[in-house]
């Protein structure tokens, strides 16, 4: 994408109206004994996150530390441009259009975030976006028990599943009069094992949610669980990461049909952390499923005059239509939130998607290698991970993390209360945004508390 | 005006029922409700085999306005849908007693075709 201002058809007419062959034609007056040397004696370039991490450790009031906790919320690096483009006036007041077809920039903007979105995971059809993951899945589960047209009401959910996401499942579900079943994780692998889902009840089954990679980082093996959904004629609704499709297989690819249902959090689509919202969901599905998906759907369609042109669609099952018996009512997509993701797309484009998700990867795998090396620091889960992992350690896991706090280092997500029966377990995440030093920073500040006898005492 | 065969039988929800003897009843929605729906673009229908109870909402047809569920008229089971519809859900705009029918069911007990309504009562009704 050209940044500069200039092309080189500007220059040359403003070159031809001035009547001179080239811009250095313009500072001939300048002797030549006082032109600069040449370019070489300047080091190499840096990239736009270099200079801004550059900047940061530079400037004594903004050390925010180093953030190494994950759990559904990212850190990334979001270009300068994502915030600068979505913050212009046309776009940062966009609410949900009333007088839909009267702001057409809102509605382009929304479908060219839907094809990207249903491109990015392999499926038909996206709908404008959901508060945030959790709620995204919720309605996926809906979706689902309205395809089997109310005849099987039981959902099977994975322990493995973000246990925020559980919340909001079971808050909601149960006064739908629907049946969630919870189903155990390996201990070894932290991951469901496709025979565990082969022994669910087939009789009312309606959808089994696989978490793509899981709450513990880990990897599922998606193509065998799809498998063993589909053979009990129950929907598989995917709950990924979007980054992570950049590297590992697209939902609408998993098993022998694909997942039905993909959704999950678009947080790291260019969202900063920022106590904990706003963020936003999204919500795919296969083509054929396009009548029972909730929100608003822009399409693309001519006016007429025959211009090209955006239109809200496929409005009538929506609340403002069917109020009682609307797909849902709550249906308020995340605006400002697509904005930036679409732009944060659009800027990244395929590679730089793919080339984030595999710098994330490499410094997981860096960093688990270098922690796992530290007396008594184990690897909990033995199995593929993407850029999160479980530790256990040897200490109170409490007193290690507030130990690394005050040193600017947040270690990780403590899993003992939602996972008691992981001990002091810790959930590390690390994202493209760590540096070989960072990395090994950590590493040592955690060896230091873990052989530091007297550390314990200090904590 | 729209128009009424007189040989079926209307409920107030708007879906003819037409005997087709040996207990079998084609069930579809009347000229009158299709012309209030205005262009109809889909149209769910129910499992074939299903059993289904009078006011079950057994199909939904949509329009570019909205989308309007299809109550049972009777309880049976279902012997037929219009898979044509699937395609040219229009048919039920152009041919609503004919191609557009929606679903046909084979009832267990005589129907009280007294509880439904008649050409005349149906007519009166939608002119209120």
């Amino acid at each position: 994408m050209p940044f500069i201002p200039h092309t080189k058809e500007d220059v040359h007419k403003m070159l031809k109206v001035l009547g001179i062959e080239s811009v250095n034609a313009l500072f001939d007056e300048i002797p030549s004994d006082l032109a600069t040397a040449s370019l070489e004696v300047f080091p190499e370039g840096f990239t736009e996150h270099e200079v801004s991490r550059l900047m940061m450790d530079r400037s004594p009031r903004l050390q925010p530390g180093l953030c190494f906790i994950g759990a559904g919320a990212y850190e990334h690096h979001i270009p300068a441009a994502v915030w600068e483009i979505a913050t212009r006036g046309e776009f940062y007041t966009a609410y949900t259009p009333y007088q839909a077809e009267a702001s057409q920039g809102s509605l382009q903007i929304i479908y060219e975030y839907q094809t990207m979105m249903a491109h990015l995971m392999g499926l038909g059809v996206s709908n404008a976006s959901q508060y945030d993951g959790a709620s995204a899945l919720l309605e996926a589960l809906l979706m689902a028990v309205r395809i089997k047209k109310g005849k099987a009401k039981r959902v099977v959910i994975p322990k493995t599943l973000h246990p925020f996401y559980r919340q909001v499942v079971k808050t909601i579900l149960p006064y739908q009069e629907l049946v969630i079943e919870e189903v155990p994780f390996c201990n070894d692998e932290g991951r469901i094992l496709p025979q565990v889902l082969q022994e669910i009840e087939e009789e009312g089954l309606a959808a089994v949610v696989i978490a793509q990679p899981n709450f513990f980082g880990v990897l599922e093996d998606v193509d065998a669980l799809t498998r063993v959904v589909h053979r009990k004629q129950a929907l598989v609704i995917a709950v990924v990461n979007p980054l992570t499709v950049g590297l590992l297989k697209e939902p609408g690819l998993w098993g022998d049909g694909g997942a039905d249902i993909a959704c999950g959090e678009g947080q790291p689509l260019g969202i900063p952390l920022a106590s904990g919202g706003p963020y936003m969901g999204f919500l795919t599905c296969k083509q054929q499923f396009l009548r029972q998906l909730p929100g608003r759907l822009v399409g693309r369609t001519v006016d007429a005059k025959n211009q090209p042109g955006f239109t809200l669609t496929l409005q009538a099952r929506e609340q403002h239509i069917r109020r009682g018996k609307a797909t849902s009512n709550i249906c308020t997509n995340q605006g400002l939130m697509v904005i930036a993701a679409t732009i944060y797309m659009s800027l990244l484009g395929a590679k730089g998607l793919r080339d984030v998700a595999a710098a994330c990867h490499r410094n997981a795998r860096v960093l688990k290698e270098r922690l796992t090396q530290i007396e008594g620091v184990r690897s909990v889960f033995n199995a593929p991970f993407f850029h999160e992992f479980v530790i256990r350690l040897s200490k109170p896991v409490e007193q290690v993390v507030s130990h690394l706090s005050r040193s600017g280092i947040q270690a990780g997500y403590p899993l003992k209360k939602e996972y008691p029966q992981l001990g002091e377990s810790l959930l590390v995440c690390a994202t493209e945004t760590k540096t070989d030093l960072d990395l090994e920073r950590y590493q040592l500040l955690l060896e230091k508390v873990s052989y530091d006898e007297r550390g314990e005492s200090a904590c | 005006m729209s128009n009424h065969p007189s040989e079926l039988y209307y409920t107030s929800t708007h879906e003819w029922l037409r005997d087709e003897g040996n207990h079998v009843y084609t069930v579809g929605i009347t000229d009158h409700a299709q012309s209030l729906l205005g262009d109809i673009v889909f149209v769910e229908l129910p499992e074939l085999e299903s059993d289904v109870d009078e006011g079950d909402e057994v199909a939904v047809v949509e329009s570019v306005k909205t989308a309007s569920d299809v109550y049972s008229p009777v309880a049976g089971e279902v012997i037929g849908i219009n898979d044509a519809l699937i395609d040219s859900p229009g048919a039920i705009n152009r041919d609503p007693y004919g191609d557009g029918w929606l679903f046909r069911i084979r009832v267990g007990e005589e129907v009280q075709l007294d509880n439904f309504l008649d050409v005349a009562h149906y007519e009166e009704k939608i002119s209120e």
